[in-house]
């Protein structure tokens, strides 16, 4: 593998994140608890859309092939999306899609600003775009966990089986491969591993403060981030998503 | 044909309103960050607020009407994501004019300094997200009304 084909990899896995998380925290529009939760909920999508745009853009550019992020977005398959497996994952109720959005808020609001400082500058202008938008959205689901999480009964029993269904697909995050050591090497993006320890010290003192128990099981779900076997649900979106290219190939806006 | 200036060229820009705040220019809101001359093609830089704002593809019409309706033939729009577009970027008279408005402008503190209906200093956040991307929700606790906060990033 050489350069150019690592990032083409780590475009359309930024890009597919971005892309899978926004789409279902937009499913949300129309149908949050309350109103404040579903503008909230909808503009954190739309950061994530736009954000996908410029990851899907670079991946497109890198390709050569005269695609578009569009092209990437609309008319590929589920098994050519690398995305994790965490972001496909149904929403489940607002506890579970507040705690997913944690989750990978945390772990964007540390890797971003580590890419705000590569080498190849547009991944660098991106990042540095996209890691002012994390941070604000680490600020808002990392105070809804820990209302929810030490709230009622209730909201802490939804909150601690949410923790405990999503985090065995948390650990795919640092399932690395070639790619992500010829991108390191070359200073194009930091190494996922270098996160680690940043991120599960975040993770914790926000769960802790929420008085969840952090699952001890060190078994994880892998196989989107490489594409070698996304969950059922992916399709399921995919076909809902994609419905007016299936429908309507070519179709324009 | 000789170009225009590049400075008629900004107050032509100045005149064009933001969709989501007209009572703010394009200027003002500090989204152009260049207007060159590129042989006979103006070359106008914009960077966006935020990544998914609904109105980036708006604002670029706007800009693009504007300038064909002043007898620009051609025109290109580049779009420039670093350095990261900020809320200091705002001009002085931009900020009040929100105020005026009734939009919080933003402050280095992180939250609004007063109501902009009231002036009073006991407020409080309802929601980091407001009617747009780029807004928190607020509420006076003096004037008992809800307004806009521009998030200062």
């Amino acid at each position: 593998m050489d350069l150019k084909e690592a990032l083409e990899r780590f475009a359309l896995r930024m890009g597919d994140n971005t892309l899978v998380l926004g789409h279902r925290v937009s499913e949300w529009c129309g149908h949050a608890p309350v109103l404040e939760e579903d503008i909230a909920l909808a503009n954190t999508a739309l950061d994530l859309i736009g954000q996908t745009q410029f990851w899907l853009g670079l991946a497109a550019e890198v390709q050569e092939e005269g695609k578009t992020a569009d092209n990437l977005a609309f008319l590929r398959d589920a098994w050519d999306f690398r995305n994790l497996l965490l972001v496909e994952l149904p929403n489940g109720d607002f506890g579970r899609t507040l705690m997913r959005q944690f989750l990978f808020d945390a772990w964007q609001s540390i890797y971003l600003p580590r890419l705000a400082k590569s080498s190849d500058e547009r991944v660098a202008a991106i990042a540095e775009k996209a890691s002012k938008e994390a941070a604000y959205h680490v600020e808002r689901s990392a105070d809804t966990v820990v209302g929810l999480g030490d709230g009622t009964e209730e909201s802490h029993a939804r909150m601690q089986k949410a923790l405990e269904y999503l985090w065995p697909y948390v650990g795919e995050i640092f399932a690395t491969d070639e790619a992500d050591d010829i991108l390191a090497e070359a200073g194009v993006a930091v190494h996922p591993e270098s996160l680690k320890d940043e991120f599960y010290d975040l993770v914790t003192r926000v769960l802790n403060e929420a008085t969840l128990d952090i699952p001890q099981d060190l078994f994880f779900h892998k196989g989107g981030r490489n594409g070698v076997c996304h969950t059922e649900h992916l399709g399921h979106m995919l076909t809902e998503m994609q419905w007016l290219q299936r429908a309507y190939p070519g179709a324009t806006w | 044909m000789t170009n225009v200036s590049v400075e008629q060229v900004w107050d032509w820009l100045e005149a064009v309103p933001d969709p989501e705040m007209p009572v703010i220019s394009l200027v003002d809101l500090g989204i152009i960050r260049n207007v060159g001359w590129n042989g006979d093609t103006l070359e106008v830089t914009v960077t966006p607020t935020y990544s998914g704002c609904p109105a980036t593809s708006l604002i670029n019409m706007e800009i693009e009407t504007a300038l064909r309706n002043n007898g620009i033939e051609k025109l290109k729009l580049k779009r420039q994501l670093s350095p990261a577009w900020t809320t200091d970027w705002l001009t002085e008279s931009g900020k009040a004019k929100l105020e005026q408005y009734g939009i919080a402008p933003p402050q280095p503190s992180g939250g609004p300094q007063r109501c902009p209906h009231c002036g009073g200093s006991h407020l409080e956040k309802i929601s980091q997200f407001g009617s747009t991307p780029c807004k928190a929700h607020w509420r006076c606790k003096e004037c008992l009304e809800p307004f806009d906060y521009f998030k200062c990033i």
